[in-house]
């Protein structure tokens, strides 16, 4: 376990790090970037009007859905190709290809050919994560020790509790580093469906603001999101990775 | 209820990279009776964890025959390995561990018992890395009793113990086999832990492994637990090995 970070060292870095902000805010003295305080104002007062909170939802909705369907098919695949080295050699030109497939071409080709609807945006966000989330479970897989194969296979374990409690719990320290960098690439990713093709959401938003350059809400915004997420990895991820290791010495 | 019959024809690796092709066992035949405890002793590399895996139906790859002992009523045999690692699962407590194994269909609701008779009571909630080793083998004892099988294989499962444990964990098996009986076949190449355990012994020659000696060890409790008589009978095993030669 991690070592416990001492807060007011966070904090400090924190304040350095608005107070930055502010003398440059000072010096360029311009309506693109305002001071930290008009920020959270702006923030304030987009989370008062209910607007802010509707679209953060509308996103996070659409961050879900994406991480679940790429983090199931990419789960699914990965074990595959990690245990089955003729389907691992078939597929693995397909997995180069669809790794260096620029996010932006995925998205422009599913709204293309599905329309500008939801199941296209969340289907290109996941096309998008999935080959990493197989890359790193195929790791995992591939590494995955013998000797409890054996024992489960001679003390009959079925199909459905040797994975749950042979092949998971080894895989659990890759599947949690997908899901943490999975969320930070999603959500990026999401914002670009949105601002592409969508009439709501934190992506949508931002590209009203860069119409009007109205930078004090795009970084308001930001933040937002930025709180979110890290709630997640605070409340979720780390919570769960404290519970999946407590068997370890 | 039937007896184990193997009747191995040859059992050979291929060669795997430059590693030659190699010959493991060959036309190794022999029938253990039900309940019977067989310790297997032979030289390393004889082929003695390649017949256990044979037994476990780990490696289906060889020439020959092998009936697993079945005890009536259950449609397959059931078979007990205790490894020469203990192979626990780290992340399931010790009662955990013998749950899940013994949660299967086959249904034995034994967990408790076992964990009564391996004195593992105290520790059912621990996790197996916060164990010793000697804790652990314990584990796996318990665990390949659990299931109630037809067959206990047993590989060299106390090796690397201090002497004082070992002996501790091998009356312990004794006591447990005793209560759960069924019919074992326990490798080691000590031949002295062969002969305070064994009804019998079976030794093997050098690769490919076949039977060099098959011979029955008539030793009440007490006697087993005498060093002078175990030499004793270590000798004379090792005097008729030498005749045969």
């Amino acid at each position: 376990m991690r070592p416990r970070a001492n807060p007011w060292w966070q904090l400090a870095s924190i304040l350095l790090l608005l107070g930055l902000w502010q003398v440059a805010a000072g010096i360029a003295d311009s309506r693109v970037l305002p001071v930290p305080m008009e920020v959270f104002v702006v923030l304030g007062e987009g989370l008062a009007s209910g607007e802010l909170p509707y679209h953060l939802v509308v996103t996070l909705a659409r961050v879900a859905a994406s991480f679940v369907l790429a983090m199931s098919i990419g789960i699914a695949v990965g074990i595959a190709m990690g245990r089955l080295p003729a389907l691992d050699r078939f597929l693995d030109s397909w997995l180069v290809l669809f790794l260096n497939l620029p996010a932006l071409v995925t998205i422009i080709l599913c709204y293309v050919w599905f329309g500008l609807i939801e199941s296209a945006a969340v289907l290109a966000v996941a096309i998008n994560k999935i080959p990493n989330v197989v890359v790193t479970v195929r790791e995992g897989a591939r590494s995955l020790d013998k000797d409890l194969d054996e024992m489960a296979q001679v003390y009959r374990l079925n199909g459905p509790a040797r994975l749950r409690h042979v092949v998971l719990p080894q895989l659990a320290p890759y599947l949690l580093a997908s899901a943490r960098s999975g969320l930070a690439l999603i959500w990026k990713i999401v914002l670009v469906v949105e601002l592409l093709g969508r009439s709501d959401g934190v992506g949508f938003q931002l590209s009203l603001f860069f119409q009007m350059f109205d930078v004090a809400n795009i970084l308001a915004y930001a933040l937002a999101f930025i709180a979110i997420v890290q709630a997640i990895e605070w409340f979720a991820l780390r919570p769960l990775e404290r519970n999946l290791n407590r068997w370890r010495r | 209820m039937s007896d184990l019959v193997v009747n191995i024809g040859a059992k050979s690796f291929p060669a795997v990279d430059r590693a030659p092709a190699q010959q493991a066992l060959q036309d190794l035949a022999f029938s253990v009776s039900h309940g019977e405890f067989v310790c297997i002793t032979g030289p390393s590399g004889c082929g003695k964890t390649t017949l256990l895996n044979l037994l476990a139906g780990l490696d289906t790859d060889y020439q020959g025959e092998i009936r697993l002992p079945r005890v009536t009523g259950r449609t397959a045999p059931v078979v007990g390995y205790a490894f020469q690692a203990p192979r626990l699962l780290p992340w399931r407590t010790v009662q955990e561990n013998l749950q899940l194994v013994a949660d299967n269909p086959r249904g034995s609701d034994s967990v408790d018992e076992l964990l009564q008779l391996t004195g593992l009571q105290d520790f059912r909630h621990a996790y197996p890395q916060r164990l010793s080793t000697g804790m652990q083998r314990r584990v796996a004892l318990a665990r390949a009793f659990v299931v109630s099988p037809d067959l206990l294989l047993m590989d060299e499962p106390f090796v690397s113990l201090d002497e004082p444990t070992a002996v501790r964990l091998r009356l312990l098996l004794l006591e447990v086999w005793q209560a759960r009986p069924t019919t074992v076949i326990f490798v080691t190449h000590d031949l002295r832990e062969a002969i305070q355990l064994g009804g019998r012994i079976l030794q093997l020659t050098d690769t490919p492994g076949r039977i060099a000696l098959d011979v029955p060890v008539n030793l009440s409790s007490t006697e087993r637990a005498d060093p002078a008589v175990i030499e004793h009978h270590r000798l004379r095993l090792l005097e008729s090995a030498q005749a045969r030669h």
